[in-house]
C-alpha cells in the first residue's frame, strides 16, 4: 500500500542524503521523493512516497525521526491531504495531429508550453492518479521525453505541520 | 577568546572532561595533534596500532566511565579504518566521539592524497556526523556531538574536520548547554503506561524479565535488581545484559538466545510474560519472536522508539529511560511471591561438569569457571568473539560490581585486546581480562605493543586450538565437515611472542597448570598473558 509522508527537516547539506541512506539500507521502497525550501528558510520539507504495510511505514516513521536533523515526520491518512505533481512531456506530434492533442490537453486541464514543426511539450500539474490518466491518453501520439517531480502533499483543512518534534 | 579551531577542539575536549584519547596520527589532523602536545598534562593520547583498535579503546573506556570517549584518526585511511570500531560501537549503542582530519575544504571532492568522504562513508553507522567546514561552528558542534553521544540511545558521533578549518582562528566560548529542537529524547516513561506495565506484571503467573545492553546504557543495574528482587521475577539476559544480575543470584537464570542455556531459553518459553528491558530482541537472542509473541504477553521498555515493535510484536510499549522508568515502577509495585515458578525454573538450571579432554588441552569452560572463582568481585571481562566468546558468555559466574564487555551486535573479531586496554584505563582500579581466541588475537595483537608503552596493567587470556573454531563448528554440524579456510598453521608461538613485547606469559597445555595460571592473571603485577591450548573439536555449547 502507497503512503505520503511529510518530513520537515533542518535545510543542512547532506540531510536528503542521510534519508534516501535510510530508505535504501532499511529495505524500505520510494516511489516518488520531492524536496524544496519552506517559508522558514532553515527548515526544508521533504515528501516521500512510499509503498509498504502498516507495520513497514511504522519503522519508516521511527527511523526516520531517529535522524538528528529530522524535525517533523507525518504519514498522511488516506483522503486527509491534498497532493500535486508535475509533469512535463515531449511528443513527437505531425502539425495536422495539433488540435487533436491540444484538445486533449484542455479536457484534462494541461498546458502546451512549447511547440515545434514535429513536437509539442506539454505540462500538467495534478495528482498521481491525474497524471497517469493523461500518460495513458496521450501515449499514442508517441512520448519522445517525460520528466514529473514527485509528489508534495499537505494536509486538508487548518491543520498545519508545525517544527516540534513528535 | 581568540584562538585557532585546534586549540578550541582541545578545549571543546577538555571542558567535556576527557582525559584520555585514543588515536593515531597522520597529515590531515596534524594542526590539532600540535594542540594536543600543549595540552599534555590534561589530556593523555594514547597511540593504538591501528585505528580500529582506537575505536575499541574509547568503546571500552565509554563503557567502564559510563561517558562518551574520544578516538582521533586522519584523513582518508586512517578515517576508512575507523569505521569497524563505528559500527560496533554503533549495534551496541556504545557513546563514542570520533574525530577525524580531513583535506582541506577547496580540496574536498577532487580526489586529493588521502581524501575519504567519511561521513558519507560512515554515515550508516553513527547516530550523527559533522563535516566542520564553518570554523565558527567548533564550539556548538562539540557540544553537541557529546550530548547525541550520550544522551537518548547511545552512539558514535563523527566530527571530520578540514586541515584548514583547524588552523583557522575563532572566538571561542564554549556553550553550557545546548539546544537541539530536532533532538528531545525521552527520559521518564509515560505514567499511565507505567501503571498498565506494573498491572500487568502483577497479575502474571509467570513473570520473567529479560535484561539487555539498555540496562548498562541507563546505569540502572541497581534499579533492575531492586524490581527483580521485590516482585520475586525470575531474570534472563541478553548477550549484553550479561553481569547486570550477579550469577549467584537465585533468580537468575542465565543468557538467553542461540548460544544461551538451556535453563535461559527455557525461562523464555514457559513464562507467561516477559519483559524486555532495554533488550532489541536480535535475531541471536531470540530466533522466532513472533512465534513467542503469539503465546507471551510482551511488555516492552526501551529508549528507543524503533525498538518497540521492531522485531517482536508488543502488548505494552514504554518509551523511556531505563533508570526513571524502572524508578517510576519501584513506586507503584507491591513485594510478590512466585514460588511455584521460581522453583520450576530451578530443575531446569544445569551445572557444569568439567569433562576429560585430549592429552595437551584444557576443558576452556571450566577454565573459565575457575578463572571467575579467583577474581575479585570488581573485574572487568572483556570477551571477544567467537567459541571463546560464549564459553566466556556462560561459564563467567559474574559477581556485584563485575562487568562483561563484549561485541554483541556486530560481533567484531579482536574487540576485547584494544577494548581491555580502553576499559583499564577508565578505572585502573578494576582488575581487566581480555579473553581471546588465537584468530581474534591475531586480529589486534599489534596492541600488545600499546598496552606496554602506555604501562596498561590488563591481563589476557588466549583460547588457542589452531582454528576459527565457531566456523569450523558451523563446517561440521551444517556443511558435512568440510572444514574449509578455519586452519590457524603459521601462527606464532604466542609465549616468545608477549615476551618479545617484555610480557609475561605462560602457556596452560594440562590440568595441572590451570592453578598456576590463574594465579598468575590474579596476582601478577603488570600485564601478562596466558595461552590456554583447547582440543579443536570442543563444543561451543
Amino acid at each position: 500500500m502507497k503512503h505520503t509522508i511529510s518530513v520537515l527537516v533542518e535545510n543542512h547539506s547532506g540531510v536528503l542524503s542521510r534519508i534516501s541512506g535510510l530508505f535504501s539500507r532499511r529495505g524500505f521502497n520510494i516511489e516518488s521523493l520531492a524536496v524544496g525550501p519552506t517559508h522558514d528558510p532553515s527548515i526544508s520539507r521533504i515528501t516521500i512516497v512510499a509503498d509498504g504495510d502498516e507495520h513497514t511505514v511504522e519503522q519508516i516513521e521511527k527511523q526516520l525521526n531517529k535522524l538528528i536533523e529530522v524535525i517533523k515526520v507525518k504519514t498522511f491518512a488516506k483522503d486527509e491531504f491534498l497532493a500535486r505533481e508535475l509533469m512535463i512531456v515531449k511528443l513527437t506530434v505531425a502539425p495536422e495531429k495539433r488540435s487533436e492533442v491540444m484538445t486533449i490537453a484542455e479536457i484534462i486541464n494541461a498546458k502546451v508550453m512549447d511547440v515545434t514543426l514535429s513536437t509539442m511539450t506539454l505540462e500538467i500539474c495534478d495528482t498521481y492518479a491525474q497524471l497517469c490518466r493523461f500518460e495513458e491518453v496521450i501515449a499514442p501520439y508517441g512520448i519522445i521525453e517525460m520528466v514529473r517531480t514527485g509528489t508534495v502533499a499537505i494536509e486538508k483543512g487548518s491543520d498545519t505541520l508545525s517544527p516540534k518534534k513528535n | 577568546m581568540k584562538m585557532t579551531v585546534s586549540k578550541a577542539m582541545v578545549e571543546c575536549l577538555k571542558a567535556e572532561g576527557i582525559s584520555t584519547v585514543y588515536g593515531y596520527p597522520g597529515a590531515a589532523i596534524c594542526p590539532f595533534y600540535d594542540e594536543l602536545k600543549n595540552s599534555e598534562k590534561d589530556i593523555q593520547h594514547v597511540l593504538v596500532r591501528h585505528e580500529a583498535n582506537a575505536g575499541h579503546a574509547a568503546n571500552g573506556f565509554a563503557r567502564i566511565s559510563g561517558r562518551p570517549a574520544v578516538c582521533i584518526a586522519t584523513s582518508g585511511p586512517g578515517a576508512t579504518n575507523l569505521i569497524t570500531a563505528i559500527a560496533t560501537a554503533y549495534a551496541d549503542s556504545i557513546p563514542i566521539v570520533c574525530i577525524t582530519g580531513q583535506v582541506n575544504t577547496d580540496q574536498i571532492g577532487s580526489d586529493v592524497f588521502q581524501e575519504a568522504d567519511i561521513t558519507g562513508a560512515a554515515e550508516p553507522f553513527v547516530k550523527h556526523s559533522y563535516l566542520l567546514k564553518n570554523a565558527d561552528d567548533v564550539a556548538r558542534v562539540f557540544k553537541e556531538a557529546f550530548y547525541i553521544a550520550g544522551t537518548g540511545r547511545p552512539g558514535p558521533v563523527l566530527i571530520d574536520v578540514p586541515m584548514d578549518v583547524q588552523k583557522m582562528t575563532v572566538d571561542f566560548v564554549y556553550p553550557k548547554k545546548c539546544d537541539i529542537r530536532s533532538y528531545k529524547p525521552t527520559g521518564k516513561g509515560n505514567a499511565f503506561q507505567v501503571k498498565k506495565v506494573v498491572k500487568a506484571l502483577t497479575e502474571a503467573e509467570k513473570p520473567l524479565i529479560c535484561v539487555g545492553g539498555g540496562v548498562f546504557a541507563a546505569h540502572a543495574q541497581e534499579e533492575i535488581n531492586k524490581l527483580s528482587k521485590l516482585m520475586q521475577i525470575p531474570v534472563v539476559t541478553t548477550m549484553m545484559g550479561i553481569s547486570a544480575f550477579s550469577d549467584d543470584d537465585p533468580l537468575f537464570c542465565g543468557m538467553i538466545g542461540s548460544f544461551g542455556v538451556k535453563g535461559a531459553n527455557a525461562a523464555v518459553n514457559e513464562c507467561d510474560l516477559l519483559f524486555l528491558v532495554g533488550a532489541r530482541v536480535g535475531d541471536r537472542a531470540v530466533s522466532t519472536p513472533m512465534t513467542l509473541a503469539k503465546t507471551t504477553k510482551i511488555l516492552h521498555i526501551d529508549i528507543d522508539p524503533a525498538e518497540i515493535g521492531k522485531n517482536i510484536g508488543t502488548d505494552i510499549p514504554l518509551v523511556g529511560d531505563a533508570k526513571l522508568v524502572l524508578q517510576q515502577m519501584l513506586e507503584l509495585v507491591k513485594p510478590m511471591k512466585h514460588d511455584a515458578w521460581i522453583d520450576q525454573l530451578k530443575q531446569l538450571r544445569t551445572q557444569y561438569t568439567p569433562v576429560k579432554t585430549q592429552s595437551g588441552t584444557v576443558d576452556p569452560k571450566d577454565f573459565v569457571q575457575r578463572l571467575s572463582a579467583a577474581m575479585p568481585a570488581n573485574s572487568t571481562i572483556v570477551a571477544d568473539v567467537g567459541q571463546n566468546q560464549i564459553w566466556t558468555c556462560n561459564n563467567y559466574k559474574f559477581k556485584k560490581g563485575g562487568r562483561l564487555l563484549t561485541t554483541g551486535g556486530m560481533g567484531t573479531m579482536g574487540y576485547s585486546l584494544p577494548a581491555a586496554v580502553g576499559a583499564k584505563m577508565a578505572d585502573p582500579k578494576r582488575p581487566t581480562v581480555a579473553i581471546c581466541g588465537d584468530g581474534a588475537f591475531q586480529m589486534s595483537m599489534m596492541e600488545l605493543a600499546t598496552a606496554v608503552q602506555h604501562g596498561v596493567d590488563i591481563k589476557i587470556v588466549i583460547m588457542t586450538n589452531q582454528r576459527l573454531g565457531m566456523v569450523r563448528e558451523l563446517q561440521t554440524i551444517g556443511y558435512g565437515d568440510r572444514q574449509t579456510a578455519v586452519f590457524l598453521d603459521g601462527s606464532p608461538d604466542f609465549i616468545k611472542l608477549a615476551k618479545a613485547y617484555g610480557i609475561d606469559a605462560m602457556r596452560v597445555d594440562g590440568k595441572g597448570d590451570v592453578d598456576k595460571a590463574i594465579d598468575m592473571i590474579v596476582t601478577h603485577k603488570g600485564i601478562c598473558l596466558v595461552e590456554v591450548v583447547v582440543d579443536d573439536m570442543f563444543p561451543t555449547r
